[in-house]
This record gives structure tokens, sequence and C-alpha cells, in this order.
């Protein structure tokens, strides 16, 4: 049961990580390969603010949220200039730069070493020590991103994103400061990813650099193809299913370690026949 | 030109890709309230002049006039600020949006806040209702513009051109959508009073639609008659609203019957102006467009 627990637990922090980046790639068509960068920045941040300054954890989640997306909103404003391959190639650049800050500021961060000892969530007389309890605090988390993210896609702002997506110079000759929307945008998804950054810090208690790595981020942008762009329940099915399937293979009569190999492979094999038979994705309502 | 004042103007205007002049020194008056076409030979720079106006290309020098401020360098955001909106040569639309959300991205707020505290209400359904049914459009609201016929894009991206105007709101908002005169609004915009008055003048005017001054490039290009005759239709509609039209245009016949007044551009410059009869007999535009 624990071990259930443990992949719904996983599965709900991935979930957010796929319904925010699917606001910047399925409906802004920004296609960032830097999430887990945010993902990481909200981890250490509310890794830090817990074990240096013994913050309560939802203070130091919305912190990383707060720190995440401000960041996100200046690498939102810097790769605004950036259209397609380059705004990829920028955004791998910045995930490799963070993780470099991850492994470096060691006075900060501890280095390669990482952050051990991170407390769990506790809200007065209420603890989230249980796996269980942890479980039903991290899919509260999910709804809340969940209802934001479908809010904010069906306001005016969302149409407006689709349209920078589809053609940015011609929503500016309708009076759109395009630039705001773009970094709005970012920073709204670095936030979430903030948040799942904290969520997962304090689930793992464990943090270091290397969980934060472009692989990572490749990962979460697997997520959002398996699901779909520009569907936002897409991307809770893509988690589901990128979080189990791997799993699945260890009861396929691999090894541990193969297994664990096999997770890299499943990955790319979801990226290239996606690519190639269903660039949409599951329950994509865009297709690049 | 009759007496209706300029709506807008350009001055000296020139621009230039590496060694080659695309704009050349080029003056030009539109007057208020007409349909005026910019004709001339492939590479004569009419579109070229549109994409200076509408700040999709920097101005090399020269300056474009609007609401008596002359400007040197015009922002594609800012475009709706100064009463301007305009169509593309190539059918730009948001492809894989519904027909409906093409108008509707028109009709709504342009802040990032008020966009995101912003759903859509029966206004802005009733406004974009009026416009696609002006162009035949409204029973393919929910399909995405990218399945839509080369005539229906070219329909759709000027019924968007037309949301722009107000006209519709107008009757369709009850008068609960105030829309304040255009000369005021206009020269708030544009007239250097401070940057925060600026920008409010700017969003208000771009709030409202209020859009004089429509480009249209080659709107008619690649249309069976039938669709021809609704954009004729719009075009007439635009007129009797008192909107100023510019488009470039290659059908003598449709520049004749629909247009008040004619520029010819060729190499960047002016060759002639004058009545569309009057311009076009003359020996040196039709040696400009059939050669010698």
């Amino acid at each position: 049961m624990s071990y259930f627990i443990h992949l719904a637990t996983l599965f709900s922090i991935y979930a957010i990580l796929g319904v925010s980046l699917n606001l910047l790639v399925g409906f802004t068509g920004l296609v960032s390969v830097m999430h887990a960068a945010f993902f990481g920045i909200g981890a250490y941040a509310a890794a830090i603010l817990m074990t240096k300054l013994g913050l309560n954890f939802f203070l130091a989640a919305i912190f990383g949220a707060v720190i995440s997306g401000a960041i996100g909103c200046a690498m939102g404003w810097l790769f605004a200039r950036l259209g397609g391959d380059y705004y990829v190639m920028g955004s791998v650049a910045w995930n490799f730069i963070i993780v470099s800050i991850f492994i470096n500021w060691e006075s900060l961060t501890n280095g390669p070493l990482g952050i051990p000892g991170i407390p769990k969530p506790s809200f007065g007389n209420i603890s989230f020590a249980s796996n269980a309890s942890f479980l039903a605090l991290s899919l509260i988390f999910l709804v809340c991103v969940y209802f934001v993210a479908r809010w904010i896609v069906s306001s005016s702002f969302g149409r407006v994103i689709k349209a920078i997506r589809e053609d940015e110079e011609a929503a500016k000759v309708f009076g759109y400061h395009t630039l705001l929307f773009k970094v709005a945008v970012s920073g709204a998804a670095s936030a979430m990813a903030g948040i799942a950054g904290a969520l997962f810090a304090s689930y793992i208690t464990f943090i270091e650099p290397t969980t934060f790595s472009v692989m990572e981020s490749v990962l979460i942008l697997a997520i959002v193809i398996f699901g779909g762009f520009a569907n936002i329940r897409g991307s809770v099915l893509g988690a589901l299913a990128l979080v189990l399937i791997p799993e699945a293979l260890r009861f396929a009569g691999f090894s541990q370690e193969i297994a664990a190999n096999m997770q890299q492979l499943v990955y790319g094999l979801v990226l290239i026949l996606f690519m190639l038979y269903r660039p949409q994705g599951l329950m994509g309502e865009y297709k690049f | 030109m009759t007496n209706n004042g300029t709506a807008l103007e350009v001055k000296n205007l020139a621009k230039h890709f590496g060694g080659v002049y695309a704009v050349d020194n080029l003056s030009l008056k539109i007057e208020k309230g007409s349909i005026t076409a910019l004709v001339g030979p492939n590479g004569s720079g009419k579109t070229t002049l549109i994409n200076l106006i509408s700040g999709l290309l920097s101005i090399d020098g020269g300056a474009v006039v609007v609401g008596g401020a002359a400007l040197g360098r015009i922002l594609p955001q800012e475009l709706p600020a100064y009463g301007i909106t305009r169509t593309f040569q190539n059918v730009r639309l948001f492809e894989q949006m519904p027909v409906l959300d093409n108008i509707l991205f028109v009709l709504t707020e342009r802040g990032v806040f008020g966009a995101l505290f912003e759903r859509h209400s029966e206004f802005h359904l009733k406004h974009a209702e009026e416009v696609l049914r002006l162009v035949g459009l409204w029973e393919k609201r929910n399909e995405l513009a990218v399945n839509l016929s080369y005539g229906q894009r070219k329909l759709l991206e000027i019924a968007r051109a037309y949301a722009m105007c107000n006209i519709a709101s107008k009757e369709g908002s009850g008068g609960k959508y105030e829309v304040p005169p255009v000369e005021e609004n206009r020269e708030a915009g544009v007239r250097n009073r401070g940057f925060l008055r600026r920008r409010r003048s700017r969003r208000h005017a771009v709030n409202n639609n209020n859009v004089e001054i429509l480009l249209f490039d080659e709107p008619f290009a690649g249309l069976f008659p039938a669709m021809a005759e609704t954009v004729a239709e719009v075009f007439r509609a635009l007129k009797a609203a008192g909107k100023t039209i510019i488009l470039v245009e290659h059908d003598m016949g449709i520049i004749r019957r629909l247009t008040d007044y004619v520029f010819v551009l060729d190499s960047g410059k002016l060759l002639a102006e004058g009545k569309p009869d009057e311009v076009l007999a003359r020996r040196e535009v039709v040696e400009a467009y059939l050669g010698e």
C-alpha cells in the first residue's frame, strides 16, 4: 500500500510540473527545457528556509514559489526576444547554469552533498509526516494548481497567449504588449514549478543538484507531449502515465538497475513515437 | 482631393534594405473618410509602405503623421492607439484557434491583469456575431481558422480588422460602452503629454477599438466574385461610418469601382496620383505596369 501511496505522491508532484509547463509549451508555444531549474529553485529555496531558518513548510513553499516565479519572470523577459529553436537552446543553457549554481554555491546549497533532513510539513497540531497525509496534501496542491491553470487559460489572457503561440507579430498589431504576457505566463508557470519543488523537497527530505538536471526537464516535457499540448487534463494524464509506466517495468522481470535505465529509454521512445504519430499528444488541442 | 482633412500623412519616408531603397523619400496625404488605393508593379514598395505605417518595419528616414503627431518610430502594439489597424498580404490568422476566438481576441482586454480577470461576455459575443454574420462566417464560428478555405480565411481577416472599428458595438452595447470622440481619443494618445497620461489614453483608445484608418494589403486577391462582393460591402460599410481605407490592389476594375483616389508607386517613389480613371489612363502608369 505504501508503495502505491509513494507513486501517487510522485504523480501529484509531476502532474503539477506537467500542468505548469503546459502553460508555457502548449498554450504559449514556448518550448521550455528548463522547467527542472524552477522545480529545483523552489525545492532549494524551501529546503534552505526550512533547515536554516526553521520556517514552516507552508511559508517556505510560498517563498519558494515567489522566488521561482520572480526568476521565471526575469527569464521570461530575457528569453522573450528568442524565438523557436533559440528559445529551446537558451532554456537548456539556463538549466545547466542553475544546476551549476546548486553544485558550486556550497555555502548556501551544500554543493554536491545536497541538503539532508528537510522537515515534513505541519500546520499547527496537524502533521503531514505520514505518507498518506502527505499524499492528501500534495493532491490538494495539485487540485489548486489545476484550477488556477484552468482559470488562466479560460480567461481572455488564455486567448492572448494562444494567439502569441500562433502569430506573435499579428497579436502585437492588435494592441497587445506580448512581452508582458510572456513574462507573466513564465512567472506563473515557474511559481507552480516552485511549489512542486517545495513539496518534493519536503517529501523526499533530501535534495541534491543532479535531481534538477536537463534530463529532468526532458521528463517534464515528455509528460506534456504525452498528455497533449494546450490541454490541462492531458498533462495530469501524462504525469500518471509517465510515473506509472517505468514502475510497471519493474514487474516485467527486469532487474532493479536495468529498470531504472529503462525509464530513460521509455521517455525517449515516448517522445519519438508521439512526435511521429500523434504530435498533439493524447488529448492535445494544438499541433506544432 | 476634397476637403475632409487629412487622416494620415507620410513625409519623406524612406526604407532601404542594404543598398536597395524600397521606399524612397516618399510623401503622400490620405484624405479622411476616403478609400485610397496604392498601386504599382511588384516591388514598387506598396507592402513596405504598409509595413512602415504599421510598425512592422523600422523607419529609416522621414515620418508618418497621424492625429497631428509626426512619428519616426512606430511600435506595432501601439498601432490601435493611433487609430490604425491592418490586414496582411499573406493571410495571418490565429490558425489553431476557432473562428470566434479570432474575433473575440480583438474585442477583449489588452492589459495583462485586465485580461486575466476577464471572461468574454454577452456583449463581446453579440459584437462578434454581428461581425461574423457580415462576412457570412457565423456558422463557422467553432471551426479552427486553419480549416477554412482560402477565401473564408481572407474574409475572417477582414472581419477581424472591421471588428476593431467599433461600428457594430455601438448598436450592440445598448449604450453601455460609450466611445469617446475620436479626435480627442487619438490626439490624447499621440501627443507627448507625459508617459502615464499617454499610456492611459492609449489603453482607453485600444479598449474601445476606436480604429479610424484601415490598411488592407491585397484584400481581393484570390477571391471568387461573391466573396469579392462581400469585401466590397464591408468597405462600403466602413466608408459610410466615416472610416479611412488604404488598400493595396492590382485589380483595376475594383480600383475604378471602389476607390476615391489612387497613388501609383514605382521603385519606392510616387509616380502619379489622382482620381482612378484619370491616373490609370496615364501613359507613365501604363508603362510602369506593362513596360514600354
